[in-house]
């Protein structure tokens, strides 16, 4: 991309941003809740090996693939659901839930954005993700799921000339099976936990990405995901391969109708970062958190995990999360690799019945690696928020170091804000410090903005958004703009 | 039923009529509901969430022998004054296992007006009313250690304090294990502070038989009534072969104050439970402890304050130095529930492995349900500071000595939280000693160890 696209990029956001955050204030609530009406193909409500075995049909996976599906799904049904976690869980019915949902298309595997169907091109517009036109000029390639499916995927062909694959992962288990045979589970395997495995028993599809050697992606890579269906679960898998001495920065958002009852999201992603690579993963998960009286939403189990395989490989992972009626996420680092870094820059919100318990984990295995937690939490209404994170110095690991920092933000007196982090070091070199501090937003700060003409709820908004600026100023740019619209609409009505 | 807890049960079972009749009335009206709790408990496993380093069930699997019978059994007169704090002038009482003991001097004329110190057992016969108004009301009636305490306790300690009492000189009780054979002491302290009352209470925890296994289960629970303030120095200086879970209950009412302080200078494993329960506004709360872990020991130390009411503040610092292949472990948990509002909550944990064999696993936890606090807590895990050592060494103190020297200073800033000067000083002594390898007890007592 153009340096000069770049700034024009950052002076039209800057400009539109004031504005839309007066937008959003005074439209407010859940603005992605709509529904598209378009015809899908839905399996069964239920669970057990023929749909395991159907969903791979219809993907036509190889035998491989399909055994370790089978694998994963009988290592569930043996396992029961965690509960060791700070929330509140009703009981999900699995059977109740449909694991395959694919919106219709006309032709499989659209070519250019004209073959796509254009209801289906019309939802990602309103969501702000015109497929084509919009990100050509952003210059970010995207990968669209709706449902169970990838559905398009820009940029493919640019990216491939420089060695780039960047595909849904059916595409990619198809064209190259080398790759994903060598890397599924490698990171997280089916056996890690409960939603792990559920995931690797029913995975519809997701992203692939593989940047090659010395190659440092043009652009931001993204993925949209969007669940739109009913009574269905989205089980997408994304596998990022950052061979020797490469880049890239990759973009998830999500966004789903509201709905009356709970819908399941149970996510995989891996990450493998090989020597001297770099991967920067930022995710805005914004699915639908439930109404005011907590009925609905999304229920939220990922597992997210990089491994720093090779030495001086680093991964950053940004998250903002405002959305989710429970939130379960912890994405981690595994720090093989000697001079490895591991990042976690979290902002998490909730408001009315939200639950979230969110957090990291850095295992240091090798010498020299460093890793840095930085984590805020904001909680109104009567949610509960949590910090869970885990930092381990295994024996052999030398001189490693962590800084961890978790506050949280209390907004409203039957709120909860926790803090659960652990801390295993097993070697004397290591120098580990954690920090953790709680408390009520500053009403000397809200005063003085009230004293200056700003409202009680804007001056939250600026409180707050100055309070996770250490975190957003780790996104990318267009993203950090939506990120602070979200943390305004989120906690809108929490005050007062 | 685990099968940890059943040779307890059965053993109860058999022995109830010896067990009863060697204890008191209001003591055993607690253990039939005990042993039934018992029975559908489960023995948390090593692993378990709060259970990192410290392995329940392998504490309680071996077969103990429990002196229920309540044989004298003989205590060297000289253990007590490996203990001795020189001129700390205290008022001074034993526990042989779990058996009380006075010393020779008779205090009694010397203790304010209504004060009572002495056997829980006599006690618990001659002021029934009082014991049965405070015993087993704070310790938990869910959890495996107290329970199986309530279960076998038949003496103890039992301080009372009546309203407006201050007792200006320490009350210190020295522990000694002894025994023969592996022995399981079921001890129980039970510490009574009514309104404006103030006492200063010294535990000393010794082993008299270094090569026998000993499990000492003790529960201490404190009421402290309005505007009381009570001191608790718990030390421990035991053996390596002695493995003690210690549990420390206190109930806060209004505008108390109270400070506990767990030392661990020489031990084989120790679990030690703080939780403190703040009822009423106005509260302070203090928990310091150090840890020196050498050989294979293990220091657990396990706290949790319950903020329950507002405007009250409590402070925690724990600091832990681990050697050898020791483990160290730190839980702090601080609850501030709905309507604790102006609760001012801070916890810090410090730590020195210096080893590379030495773990230590830390989990400070903060759970919050209102929004009107300040609460925070900071954990830290390293080694001495390079350029502090390469300063001294520079100036010519040789680096083993100048090792020392940082750790004594490391150690100091929760030492210096003793309020007692005379023990403080003493207490700077014995961890010097300790940090420089020596049995910190041989230099200044008159009984010479058998052992090293």
């Amino acid at each position: 991309m153009e340096l000069n696209d770049e700034k024009k990029i950052n002076d039209s956001a800057q400009a539109t941003e004031s504005q839309m955050i007066i937008n959003d204030v005074t439209v407010g609530d859940y603005k992605y809740g709509f529904v598209t009406d378009i015809e899908t193909h839905i399996l069964e409500r239920g669970l057990n090996e023929d749909v395991v075995r159907e969903i791979s049909r219809l993907k036509g996976e190889p035998e491989w693939l399909l055994q370790f599906r089978l694998e994963a799904y009988r290592y569930w049904q043996k396992q029961k659901m965690p509960d060791w976690a700070h929330l509140r869980i009703p009981e999900i019915d699995f059977q109740g839930i449909s694991y395959y949902a694919a919106p219709k298309q006309k032709k499989s595997n659209p070519k250019s954005m004209d073959e796509v169907d254009a209801d289906l091109r019309k939802t990602f517009d309103k969501l702000g993700i015109s497929l084509e036109e919009q990100m050509r000029i952003s210059g970010i390639a995207v990968d669209a799921v709706m449902d169970s499916v990838s559905v398009k995927t820009t940029y493919r062909e640019r990216l491939g000339e420089m060695g780039i694959i960047f595909c849904s992962f059916s595409e990619a288990v198809k064209e190259h099976p080398e790759l994903v045979k060598k890397y599924l589970g490698s990171v997280v395997p089916y056996r890690d936990n409960y939603f792990a495995a559920l995931n690797s028993a029913v995975f519809s599809d997701g992203s692939f990405v593989y940047i090659p050697k010395g190659v440092r992606c043009p652009m931001e890579l993204s993925t949209y995901f969007r669940i739109n269906a009913a009574n269905t679960g989205q089980f997408e898998r994304t596998l990022i391969v950052a061979d020797e001495e490469s880049y890239v920065s990759y973009l998830e958002g999500c966004t789903a109708p509201m709905r009356d009852e709970n819908q399941l999201h149970a996510a995989i992603v891996e990450i493998v970062v090989e020597r001297k690579a770099e991967v920067k993963y930022s995710t805005v998960q914004n699915w639908y958190p439930g109404d005011k009286e907590g009925k609905g939403g999304i229920y939220n189990f990922v597992t997210k995990r990089g491994l720093c395989r090779g030495d001086y490989s680093k991964l950053s992972w940004t998250q903002v999360e405002t959305g989710s009626a429970i939130t379960w996420k912890y994405p981690s680092c595994v720090l093989k690799g000697n001079n490895s870094v591991g990042e976690f820059y979290s902002v998490a919100v909730t408001n009315n019945y939200q639950q979230a318990d969110t957090g990291t984990k850095m295992i240091h295995i090798g010498n020299n690696s460093r890793s840095t937690i930085v984590s805020k939490g904001i909680s109104a209404g009567k949610s509960e928020n949590s910090y869970r994170g885990l930092v381990k110095v295994s024996s052999g690991a030398e001189n490693c170091r962590n800084y961890t920092q978790c506050d949280s933000l209390l907004l409203g007196s039957s709120c909860g804000a926790h803090t659960f982090p652990y801390m295993d070091i097993q070697n004397s070199t290591a120098v580990v410090e954690h920090e953790a501090t709680t408390s009520k937003i500053n009403e000397e700060q809200i005063f003085y903005c009230n004293q200056r003409g700003i409202p009680t709820e804007e001056a939250v908004g600026l409180i707050v958004n100055g309070y996770a600026k250490e975190v957003m100023n780790k996104l990318p740019m267009e993203f950090a703009v939506e990120a602070q619209r979200l943390l305004q609409v989120t906690l809108e009505g929490s005050v007062g | 039923m685990d099968k940890e807890l059943r040779q307890y049960i059965d053993f109860y079972k058999s022995e109830r009529d010896t067990i009863s009749a060697n204890s008191a009335e209001v003591l055993n009206a607690e253990r039939e509901k005990s042993a039934e709790a018992l029975g559908t408990m489960h023995v948390p496993s090593k692993g378990a969430e709060n259970y990192h380093v410290t392995d329940i069930p392998s504490l309680l699997s071996p077969d103990y022998g429990i002196n229920i019978k309540r044989i004298s059994m003989p205590m060297d007169a000289a253990t007590p004054f490996k203990c001795d704090v020189p001129n700390l002038n205290a008022l001074l009482y034993y526990q042989c296992n779990d058996e009380f003991r006075t010393s020779d001097r008779d205090y009694s004329k010397q203790l304010p007006e209504g004060v009572i110190i002495g056997s829980l057992r006599e006690i618990a016969e001659s002021h029934k009313s009082i014991i049965e108004k405070y015993y087993n009301r704070i310790a938990p009636h869910d959890e495996v250690m107290p329970v199986l305490n309530t279960l076998l306790a038949q003496d103890g300690v039992v301080v009372y304090l009546p309203k407006n009492s201050v007792v200006s000189r320490p009350i210190q009780v020295v522990n000694v294990q002894s025994g023969g054979v592996p022995t399981m002491v079921s001890r129980r302290m039970l510490i009574i502070a009514e309104e404006n009352a103030q006492a200063k209470i010294v535990l000393c925890d010794h082993s008299q038989s270094p090569d026998v296994a000993f499990l000492v289960n003790q529960v201490i629970e404190i009421h402290c009534g309005a505007s009381s303030n009570i001191e608790i120095y718990d030390m421990e200086e035991s053996s390596e072969t002695t493995r003690r879970v210690s549990g420390i209950y206190a109930r806060q009412q209004r505008d108390s104050q109270l400070t506990i302080d767990t030392i661990t200078l020489l031990n084989g494993m120790s679990r030690n439970n703080v939780k403190v329960e703040v009822a009423e506004k106005g509260c302070n709360t203090l928990l310091y402890g150090i840890g020196i872990g050498r050989e294979k020991g293990i220091v657990d130390n396990n706290t949790y304050i319950q903020h329950h009411a507002p405007h009250c503040q409590s402070s925690e610092q724990y600091k832990y130095l681990l050697d050898g292949e020791s483990r160290g472990c730190f839980g702090g948990k601080i609850y501030v529930g709905p309507g604790a509002d102006k609760v001012e909550s801070y916890q810090s944990n410090n730590n020195i492995i210096a080893s590379s064999e030495a773990k230590m696993y830390t989990k400070p936890q903060l759970e919050i349900y209102t929004d009107d606090v300040k609460c925070s807590h900071g954990a830290t895990t390293g080694q001495l500071d390079e350029n502090a050592m390469f300063y001294m060494q520079s100036r010519g103190i040789p680096a083993e000595k100048a090792r020392q020297l940082l750790m004594q200073a490391f150690m100091e800033e929760v030492v210096e939280r003793v309020n007692i000067d005379i023990l403080r000083d003493r207490l700077k002594q014995l961890v010097g000693k300790r940090l420089s390898g020596e049995m910190a007890l041989c230099g200044t007592c008159g009984a010479k160890c058998a052992k090293k």
